[in-house]
């Protein structure tokens, strides 16, 4: 599964650990990330978020 | 530098760093000096708003001795935890011993990880409100404006907002209002401000002042954390801020090289000739000679970037490598750029500029123009028709 890195902040989402304290379970890939989530570090949207190389 | 009464109940205590030069480690010049401004309002309760750079607590209390003994302070509000503005805590904790401490959820983060001093910062969102008797704080959490943890803190009755490091500026000064000083250099440190640290958040500032403009908050001062208070015309910062952040730009064109035995500069001397003929605003900069917080404040609102430099070890000259992993990490958008240099084997800093522009905001618009050791006049006229050429790319 791929990692999304947040353009602003640098903040890497990681499938395999997910972000539990904002109810998204580890193993949750980024397609299945609620789209009203955002950036457990600096608050914006999934879409400022892109694919880690 | 002394207390100075803002409004009545409403004291700076901050400190003049009169003598900074290198803020941030070495990332940002700060040639006319700063200020770390602190906040007290005086009321039924005492609050300070923001700390200062711990070298300078001293200060900071015996300005906050002169209005009130400092352990009557009942709350100290941390809008942000950056070292500039929370270097006092520490101090502020043995002066203040009954203080209570808020912020956002991420200063709280922020300053436990930096001070473990086991603070017990009580959380805000945006919208809480603290009563002070007359006098209420209320706040607004504005992450990436500039770090996650950033808040600003408005006080209601007063219409004074205390948005720490947004609308700031890096200038030392004894005065405390934009009324009392040049505006000129004042307005120039803002857009260096702005162009430095708050540029690659651009999307997040137009938010957050539109969000602010629909709240209809009165603004009769705002108040930030380095420099000075506008209160002249506090939206003419706000609107200012709208302009940078919407990558507005003109017909202007910046031109960074950095050169070994001057082919490089006499080929930009050629190209500046050719821009100005079309009409085009120029400033060019040696970046080895310039400090970037300069280059970078007269790159906000040009639309033209261009890039030099001689081949070295074939590659681009470090300096500029510098200068061009900085303006990326800024974020512009909307821009126009070409790459020149000269070269004596074989070339490479030319097609090395081009492939590290990669940054969605800045397109190469014309290839790149490279001659071996010293322009001929034939390769200087070349330079001057580069020159014009791109100019007509700037409308
Ligand atoms: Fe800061
Ligand atoms: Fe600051
Ligand atoms: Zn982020």
């Amino acid at each position: 599964m791929d990692k999304y890195k947040c353009t602003v902040c640098g903040y890497v989402y990681n499938p395999a650990v997910g972000d539990p304290d904002n109810n998204v379970a580890s193993g949750t890939s980024w397609e299945k990330v609620p789209e009203d989530w955002s950036c457990p570090n600096c608050g914006v949207g999934k879409d400022m978020f892109v694919k880690e190389q | 530098m002394s207390a100075v009464k803002l409004l009545p109940g409403v004291y700076w205590v901050g400190v003049v760093d009169w003598n900074v030069r290198a803020f941030h480690g070495h990332t940002y010049i700060t040639r006319r000096g700063s200020t770390y401004n602190s906040y007290l309002i005086v009321d039924e309760k005492i609050a300070l708003v923001d700390t200062v750079y711990a070298p300078f607590s001293d200060q900071l209390l015996r300005n906050i001795s002169e209005v009130v003994p400092p352990e009557k302070i009942d709350y100290i509000i941390s809008n942000h935890g950056e070292t500039d503005h929370s270097g006092s805590l520490p101090a502020l904790k043995k002066a203040c011993p009954n203080a209570k401490h808020f912020g956002s959820a991420k200063v709280k983060e922020t300053l436990e990880k930096m001070y473990y001093l086991g603070l017990d910062l009580q959380v805000v969102k945006s919208g809480d409100k603290l009563s002070l008797g007359k006098k209420t704080l209320s706040f607004i959490e504005a992450p990436m404006l500039h770090w996650p943890d950033s808040m600003f803190t408005y006080l209601i009755e007063d219409g004074v907002l205390m948005p720490n490091d947004a609308f700031g500026q890096h200038f030392a000064s004894s005065a405390r209002f934009d009324d009392e000083v040049d505006g000129s250099p004042l307005f120039e440190e803002a857009e260096a401000y702005y162009a430095n640290i708050l540029w690659p958040f651009s999307p997040m500032v137009l938010k957050k002042i539109d969000e602010i403009v629909k709240m209809k908050l009165p603004l009769k001062m705002i108040a930030p954390s380095h420099g000075i208070i506008w209160r002249k015309d506090p939206m003419k910062i706000v609107n200012s801020y709208v302009e940078w952040a919407k990558q507005t730009t003109r017909r202007k064109a910046v031109i960074a090289y950095e050169t070994m035995w001057k082919s490089t500069e006499k080929m930009a001397y050629s190209i500046v000739d050719g821009l100005v003929s079309e009409g085009v605003e120029v400033k060019m900069y040696d970046v080895a000679e310039t400090d970037n917080t300069e280059i970078i404040r007269e790159m906000l609102y040009a639309r033209g970037y261009l890039f030099g430099s001689s081949t070295h070890d074939n590659n681009m000259l470090p300096n500029l490598a510098m200068f061009l992993e900085f303006l990326k990490g800024l974020k512009p958008s909307g821009r126009k750029a070409a790459a020149f240099g000269s070269f004596g084997w074989a070339g490479g800093a030319v097609k090395e500029m081009e492939n590290f522009i990669t940054s969605p905001g800045i397109e190469i618009v014309q290839p790149g123009i490279s001659l071996k050791f010293a322009p001929s006049p034939e390769e200087l006229k070349q330079c001057f028709e580069f020159g014009k050429e791109f100019a007509k790319k700037l409308f």
